[in-house]
Parts: structure tokens; C-alpha cells; sequence
């Protein structure tokens, strides 16, 4: 979209996503930030991405209201009391979520949805209750057109999640995305076992290594792309370094680890202060919102992402032998490791301003990619097409390189239909793999309609209708059919119990 | 099994195949597979006189249990099938032992010919069975496989005692499979451990069959529930349909 009238005047934009892009335009009019040479040097050869943030930062990234909180003790602003039964509870966070702003301009965390609709099923069949479920997650996919949204189950086993599971697999939405939050120790195999057959059938939910992350903040739920943050804050922000776009600037490795990298992830993070800087000192957010006023967000729980991506490509155009690769060779991930050492030790002595929660430092993040990207792999990814024949040693691969990311990681797995079938087996393989490290691992079935792209859900028969021009209800069907396009994911290896 | 006739050797389309003269218990020789050239076509296991295959390797317990050492911690445990694995009690012996050092389970899937109690040390490290019940009456039993069943229901009995049964297997297939008498057999021959394990009753299908079964049809879903309506009186509580 290159200019306002462009905008209006399009075939393939819905009338809501016209006004956020409009918006998003009116931003980018603004030149308030200060942006030192050096770093536009590096956004101008991609090598910094601030992934179309927009010029003047007026809202967080990503915002995860303390819901219970607000269960608890209704909202003022929204002139809405603590609900009683379970209808004005869905009511409640109807009316809610509504309110919730974020990059996207819609929610992209809904809560532990099982937990707050649990307290409130007493007294109620399961089939009164599903029918009143069903109706509110119709509501969630038609209304928040944007796949970066997600809602939380587990680690405990509901009644009200087996609800929402059986849902899932029925209704077939994009929206929200969903995450199991699994411990061995505290959720039942059968439980886990109905989340993965649910996944092989609608792609959801992704399942998260809760023991991993559980103690990273006070408490923490996952948002949009599995953002792993603190529930009552957030992120401001998501800057990535897109290492291969960096290192084509390298003379050899050795200019690469101890300049290049070092210096462009400073102006990384000095330009991520500035970013902070404005949204809270200028913008007025944590001012003039109710979710601040009223508590139920509170700004010294914010941090700041730090968004890594890309990694496998930049390993392998350091490596002296092109035969060796990453994900194959362990001289190539001896130097991947090497890199993301560098990164690690700088983000472990960065100064992030107004990140108290995050001990004054960036938070490291595996970022998965956009729809513009070509040649870059998602985070720490092997990439697609190349995947190591075990799936095992995939996943041990997996393993060495999500303990840098405290803020998420995860890994996407295509999975033979037959693994509805086994559940267990497939739960074997993510207990093998939470056990040696890996932080998140999601799996969709190869002959499934929706599909997982970078993180969040699409329909392939949406992307048909966008590729020919169409519009379409949830933005994010542009992206991932771009994506889907751009980085071959219909290449992916599909696994399969062995 | 194969016997080292060699026919196959010239009819790999990827030449994938040899003849080593004088080598193995074949009768000319042994006939050498090379992994990285073969393309998986099974020209060979077609051409077969005895459809053996001819894709086979030697490996010793220890380099079998390197093999499962490599899918920890992925795997709770292993199944051992075949052809019919308790030909070698002894080889599976070694593997269990083996693997039992990791701390997996060790499962054995089986036709129930070989006599498990003649093996206490297999007995000792294996934790489950699968055993295959394929007929009841010795005469059909006899028409399908040329053997005798003896050995199969005293293994029946003898597992179900030491609580080694994981599930029993019924491939239903009529008339060539008195069905319903090998339900009631087994309920009676085993009727205090109905509940211990799983009853599969698998619908024939004749994918992948070439003998004169291949043109069978699959027995109906109708027929299928009826037999599970069966065991279900005759005190089976674990039954499914596959």
C-alpha cells in the first residue's frame, strides 16, 4: 500500500482493516523518533527490523490484562460488575476483550480461558455449557479478525477446557489461537493426550513447556506468536536483528562476532529504549487507560522483546565449508551457538529502560519471521526443507538452542494424520522433548485446512480466496498466505510416529 | 526366509542386489542388499518364489539396542513384531536385557507358536504381549497356517497367569476364521483376567495380501460391532474395533 487513496480505494481490504491500515498510515506521517545515522544504516540493509511498528508508539506491543483480576473485581471504566453466572461471565469478556489494544489493534491474549469460565460451570450439564461456549469462541473468530490472538489452557485439566477442546476440533477456527500449558507432573496423559489428537484435527492448541516457564515471572501467559510474557503487563515493543541481512556485511567471521554483531546490537537495543522511551514518557497510554487506572496492567510489568531471526541462514554463509549446515553439522552449530553466545551476553548486560519486571534487561525472543521475508528462517529454526530425517534429532537440535529465549521459542511440526490414531505416542515425543530443553513444539496435520504459519493459525482455503484477489475477514490470512508462499511451508517434513 | 536362490539379483532395476557365492545357509549363496542404492520398488519381494525379502541385515542385539538408544527420551519403551520374533529367544534375551538397563518397557507382539514358559529369562525382562489368537478349532487353525494351536492357547493361559498380557488379537475374517468360537475360547480359558487386557478385533482388509485371500472383502461394520456385542456378554471389558 503505498499511499492513502491506495487504501481507500482497495479491492482486497475488508472496511475494517482499511481503517487500521489508514491509521497506521496517519502514524508513519509522524518523524518523532530519534534515529541515529548509524542505526538507519542498519534498518536501511534490513539487518534491524522493527517490524512496521509504526513511527510513534501509542500503545505496547503486546498487552495481557490480569482478566481474573477484573473477573474478580469488575471494571469501572466499562461500567461492568463481577459477573455472577456463566453467561454474564462471556458477556464480561465479550465486552472486554473489546477494549484490549495491542500491535494489531485486537487482544492478542485472552487469558487462561478455562481457568475463568471453570468456577462458573456448578450446577451446569456439559451440553448447556458447550452450547454457550460455542457461541462466545463464534463470537472470538468472527470478531477479532487477527490470528495473533491467543487464549490459554492448563496446566491443570478443566472441565471447562475438555469443553473447549471438543469445540475446537468441531468449529475449526483460525481464532483464537490456543496453548496447552503442560507439566507432566500436574496435567493428566489423557488430558494432554485429547489436546494433541484435537491438534492433529484444527492445528490447536500448541503445547508449552509450563515447568520451563513457569517461574520466568511472577506468573506469565502466551500471546500471539507464543510470546511468553507477564500476565498484568506486556511488551512495548518487538525489534528483531535479521542476522543474515547483518552478515552480509561481514568481511569474515571474526569482523562478524566481535564488530559487526556487538555494534549492531546496541544500536538494536538504544533504538528500542527510544521506542519505550516515547510510549511511556510521551504517548500517555499508561495515562489514559483504564486498564492501567483500574490495574488491571501495570507499566513495571512491561519488558521489552528482543527478536532474534534467521539464525540457521547466517550460520551457514559463515561457514567456511558450504557443506556443512546448520542443523546437520555440529561444526555449523558449534558457530550458531557461538553467535547466539554473543547475543546472549548482550542482552544479559543491555539496559532496557522501564523493564523492572525483566531486571532492567532485554528479553531475548526467537522471532518466527514475516510475510516479506525470503530466505530467512524463523528464529532459531532449521529451515523448512532442510529438517533433519529424525524428528528426534530435530528436536534435540531444538533443544540446545531454545535455552536462550526466555520470552518464547517454539517448533512447528506437519504430523501424518495417523498420529490421531496414537495421541500417546505423540505425547511421548513431547514429554522426550520438554524433557531435554525444547520450550514449545506444535503440531498440525498434513491434511488439515488450518495450518500453522509462523505461530498463529490460517485456513488454506482462505489463502485460495486471497491469492485470487478476494477479501477476507482476518488480516492475518494476507500474511500467512504470503508466507506460506514465500518461505515453501507446504515443504515442511512431515512427521510421523516411527 | 530367504535362501540365497539369487533370482531377484537380475531383476533390481537399480541393480541393487548381488549374489555372493558360497557365503551364508543359502543354497548358492547369500544375496547382499546395498541399502543406499535400493529405492524400496519390492520388485524383489514380488519375484520371490517364497516372497522372501532379500532386504535384510545382520545385527547384533547390542547394535539393535544402539539403534533404540538413539529414540530416548522420546519412547517409554519397545515392541518387538516380525515375521515372528520368538524364533529367537535368545537374540530377544539380549535385547531386553539390554534395554531394560535404560529403564524402557519391553513389549513382545507374537503369533503365541513359541512356548513362552520355556523362557524364563525372556519372561523375566519382558513386560507385555501381544499375542495373535487366529483360529480356535485345531482344523481351521490348521487350514490357515498348517500348524497347530496347542502351544498358542497354553501360552494364552500361561501369560494371562502372569499378568504379561497386553492385548489379544482376532483377525476377523469369515469363514476362514471361526470368529465367535475363538471369542468364547479365549473368555473361557482365561475368564479371571478378562479385564487385564485389551481384546482387538481387526476387520481383515486385504491391503497388502497376495495369496488367494486377496480378494476378500472387508467384513462389515455391522458384523464387526456384532462380534464386539459378543465378547462384550462373554466378560471381555476392553474391546476395539480396528
Amino acid at each position: 500500500m503505498n499511499t492513502t487513496l491506495d487504501i481507500v480505494t482497495s479491492k482486497g481490504l475488508t472496511y475494517e482493516q482499511k481503517v487500521v491500515a489508514l491509521a497506521h498510515a496517519a502514524e508513519d506521517s509522524l518523524e518523532i523518533l530519534n534515529i541515529p545515522e548509524k542505526t538507519r544504516h542498519y534498518m536501511d540493509i534490513g539487518a534491524i527490523c522493527d517490524l512496521s511498528e509504526g513511527h510513534a508508539p501509542y500503545r505496547p506491543r503486546y498487552i495481557m490484562p490480569d482478566y481474573e483480576k477484573a473477573i474478580r473485581e469488575g471494571c469501572e471504566f466499562l461500567r461492568l460488575d463481577p459477573p455472577k453466572d456463566l453467561d454474564e461471565l462471556l458477556s464480561f469478556l465479550m465486552i472486554f476483550y473489546r477494549h484490549v489494544p495491542s500491535i494489531t489493534t485486537y487482544p492478542v491474549f485472552l487469558g487462561n480461558i478455562d481457568k475463568m469460565i471453570e468456577p462458573f460451570l456448578d450446577g451446569i450439564s456439559d451440553e448447556e455449557a458447550a452450547k454457550k461456549i460455542k457461541l462466545f469462541l463464534i463470537y472470538l473468530d468472527r470478531t477479532i479478525t487477527d490470528g495473533f490472538c491467543h487464549a490459554n489452557l492448563g496446566p491443570e485439566e478443566t472441565r471447562a477446557g475438555r469443553i473447549i477442546l471438543q469445540l475446537e476440533k468441531e468449529l475449526q477456527n483460525a481464532v483464537p489461537n490456543l496453548t496447552l500449558k503442560y507439566d507432566p507432573d500436574v496435567t493428566p496423559d489423557s488430558y494432554a493426550e485429547l489436546a494433541l489428537y484435537t491438534s492433529l484435527f484444527c492445528a490447536n492448541p500448541a503445547i508449552c513447556n509450563h515447568k520451563m516457564h513457569k517461574d520466568t515471572y511472577e506468573d506469565y501467559g502466551v500471546s500471539s506468536c507464543y510470546n511468553i510474557l507477564p500476565i498484568g503487563g506486556g511488551s512495548y515493543t518487538l525489534t528483531r536483528v535479521v542476522l543474515p541481512k547483518l552478515a552480509e556485511e561481514a568481511t569474515d567471521r571474526e569482523h562478524f562476532l566481535k564488530e559487526l554483531l556487538p555494534d549492531c546490537l546496541k544500536h538494536m537495543g538504544d533504538y528500542m529504549n527510544e521506542r519505550i522511551r516515547f510510549l511511556v514518557e510521551e504517548s500517555n497510554f499508561f495515562e489514559s487507560s483504564f486498564l492501567a487506572r483500574e490495574g488491571f496492567i501495570d507499566r513495571k510489568k512491561f519488558l521489552a522483546m528482543y527478536g532474534v531471526v534467521g539464525l540457521a541462514e547466517c550460520t551457514n554463509m559463515l561457514m567456511d565449508d558450504k557443506s556443512k549446515t546448520y542443523g546437520h553439522s555440529p561444526e555449523a552449530d558449534d558457530l550458531a551457538e557461538e553467535i547466539m553466545n554473543v547475543i546472549s551476553d548482550y542482552a544479559g548486560h543491555s539496559d532496557a529502560l522501564y523493564s523492572e519486571v525483566f531486571d532492567g534487561h532485554f528479553a531475548l525472543h526467537a522471532q518466527v519471521g514475516i510475510d516479506s521475508d525470503h530466505g530467512i528462517t524463523s528464529g532459531v529454526r532449521i529451515p523448512v526443507g532442510a529438517e533433519p530425517d529424525s524428528m528426534f534429532d530435530h528436536l534435540r537440535h531444538s533443544a540446545r538452542f531454545h535455552k536462550f529465549f526466555p520470552t518464547g521459542c517454539a517448533d512447528i511440526f506437519s504430523f501424518d494424520p495417523t498420529g490421531r490414531n496414537n495421541p500417546a505416542a505423540v505425547l511421548d515425543i513431547v514429554k522426550g522433548a520438554f524433557e531435554l530443553g525444547d520450550k514449545y513444539i506444535s503440531f498440525y496435520a498434513s491434511d488439515s485446512d488450518l495450518v500453522r504459519i509462523t505461530g498463529y493459525l490460517v485456513k488454506r482455503s482462505d489463502m485460495e480466496h486471497y491469492y485470487k484477489g478476494e477479501a477476507v475477514l482476518q488480516n492475518t490470512v494476507h500474511l500467512g498466505g504470503d508466507n506460506y508462499r514465500n518461505a515453501h511451508l507446504e515443504n515442511r517434513k512431515v512427521r510421523a510416529i516411527s | 526366509m530367504c535362501i540365497g536362490c539369487g533370482i531377484c539379483v537380475d531383476k533390481c532395476p537399480v541393480q541393487a542386489l548381488t549374489l555372493k557365492k558360497g557365503a551364508g545357509e543359502g543354497r548358492r549363496g547369500a544375496v547382499i542388499w546395498d541399502e543406499t542404492k535400493c529405492i524400496q520398488c519390492d520388485n524383489c519381494i514380488r519375484v520371490c518364489p517364497y516372497s522372501a525379502s532379500p532386504k535384510i541385515r545382520y545385527m547384533e542385539a547390542s547394535e539393535v539396542f544402539e539403534q533404540v538408544s538413539k529414540n530416548i527420551p522420546f519412547i517409554r519403551g519397545i515392541t518387538v513384531s516380525g515375521g515372528e520374533c520368538t524364533l529367537y529367544p535368545e537374540f530377544l534375551t539380549e535385547l531386553f536385557e539390554l534395554v531394560k538397563t535404560k529403564g524402557l518397557t519391553c513389549y513382545i507382539d507374537s503369533n503365541g507358536c513359541t512356548d513362552f514358559s520355556r523362557y524364563p529369562e525372556l519372561m523375566k525382562y519382558c513386560d507385555k504381549v501381544m499375542l495373535d489368537v487366529k483360529a480356535w478349532d485345531k482344523e481351521v487353525f490348521y487350514r490357515l497356517t498348517q500348524g497347530e494351536n496347542d502351544i498358542v492357547k497354553k501360552n494364552l493361559v500361561y501369560l494371562a497367569e502372569e499378568h504379561k498380557l497386553e492385548e489379544v488379537r482376532i483377525v476377523c475374517l469369515e469363514p476362514e476364521v471361526d470368529v465367535e468360537a475363538t471369542i468364547r475360547g479365549i473368555a473361557e480359558n482365561v475368564e479371571k483376567y478378562l479385564n487385564q487386557f485389551t481384546l482387538k478385533l481387526i476387520a481383515f482388509r486385504n491391503h497388502g495380501v497376495s495369496t488367494k485371500l486377496k480378494d476378500r472383502e472387508t467384513p462389515s461394520y455391522e458384523k464387526m460391532r456384532e462380534w464386539e456385542r459378543i465378547a462384550g456378554l462373554c466378560g471381555f471389558s476392553n474391546i476395539r474395533i480396528v
